[in-house]
């Protein structure tokens, strides 16, 4: 039974993340592919703790807390240029 | 007792991956990177909560606990950051189909922005909330 709900979840994050990657590659703009890091990174935290929970071990929670505590600085850094290019288009068209 | 909760403990980790491969299908099929962004949020706070609680029930230890409610706060704190900047950013580029959306409450805001900036330079800049709410009132 709890073999049987762990196998179920492997399964489905790989699924997740597949779907993701699909989006990363495809994506049209930065700023899709940014949306699309970002998830895959919460879906790698969350089979990080996926892997604690199967082994009964603890070695995964220090890497969930660093990355759940820098998981926003790309997104911030990326749409902070993003926009500033976008301004700067505007201002040419201008 | 201890096959209980380790099922829910299961339980929980299939709740989180459904809640991701649900993220995952919303990025995928979904039309602009503002729905996408909407679609990609949701297993950031969630799904990060049911895997703590997926944590907490398999090893049963309060240390482990205290390690992993500040993870949940991190997220809670950091996520919404990116999920503001990352739609500002998309707002502001147009990367965004404006047929799609039910209301635009910041096109008003940033016509009325530039209204009051060209048209009230001399006079004092900030216009008290009556004025807004006036406008509002005529825009419906």
């Amino acid at each position: 039974m709890v073999e049987l709900l762990h196998t179920v979840a492997v399964a489905l994050f790989a699924l997740a993340a597949l779907l993701v990657l699909v989006r990363l590659v495809r994506g049209p703009g930065i700023l899709d592919r940014m949306i699309a890091t970002d998830v895959l990174l919460t879906t790698l935290v969350l089979t990080v703790g996926a892997y604690c929970v199967f082994n009964r071990t603890t070695v995964g929670v220090p890497l969930m807390l660093v990355l759940a505590g820098t998981s926003a600085l790309s997104a911030i850094a990326v749409s902070r240029y993003v926009s500033r290019r976008g301004v700067e288009r505007t201002g040419e068209e201008e | 007792m201890n096959l209980v909760l380790d099922v829910a403990a299961g339980v929980l980790l299939v709740v989180a991956a459904l809640l991701s491969v649900a993220a995952g299908a919303g990025l995928v099929r979904f039309p602009d990177a503002l729905s996408r962004m909407h679609a990609g949020t949701k297993p950031q706070i969630l799904g990060l909560i049911c895997v703590v609680l997926a944590i907490a029930l398999s090893l049963r230890e309060w240390a482990v606990l205290l390690t992993l409610i500040p993870v949940v706060v991190l997220q809670l704190f950091t996520a919404p950051m990116s999920a503001h900047m990352i739609g500002r950013a998309g707002y502001r580029t147009g990367d965004f189909r404006s047929e799609l959306l039910v209301a635009d409450e910041l096109e008003d805001d940033i016509a009325r922005a530039d209204h009051v900036s060209s048209e009230e330079a001399g006079e004092p800049v900030g216009r008290t909330l009556d004025d807004r709410e006036g406008d509002d009132d005529r825009a419906r």
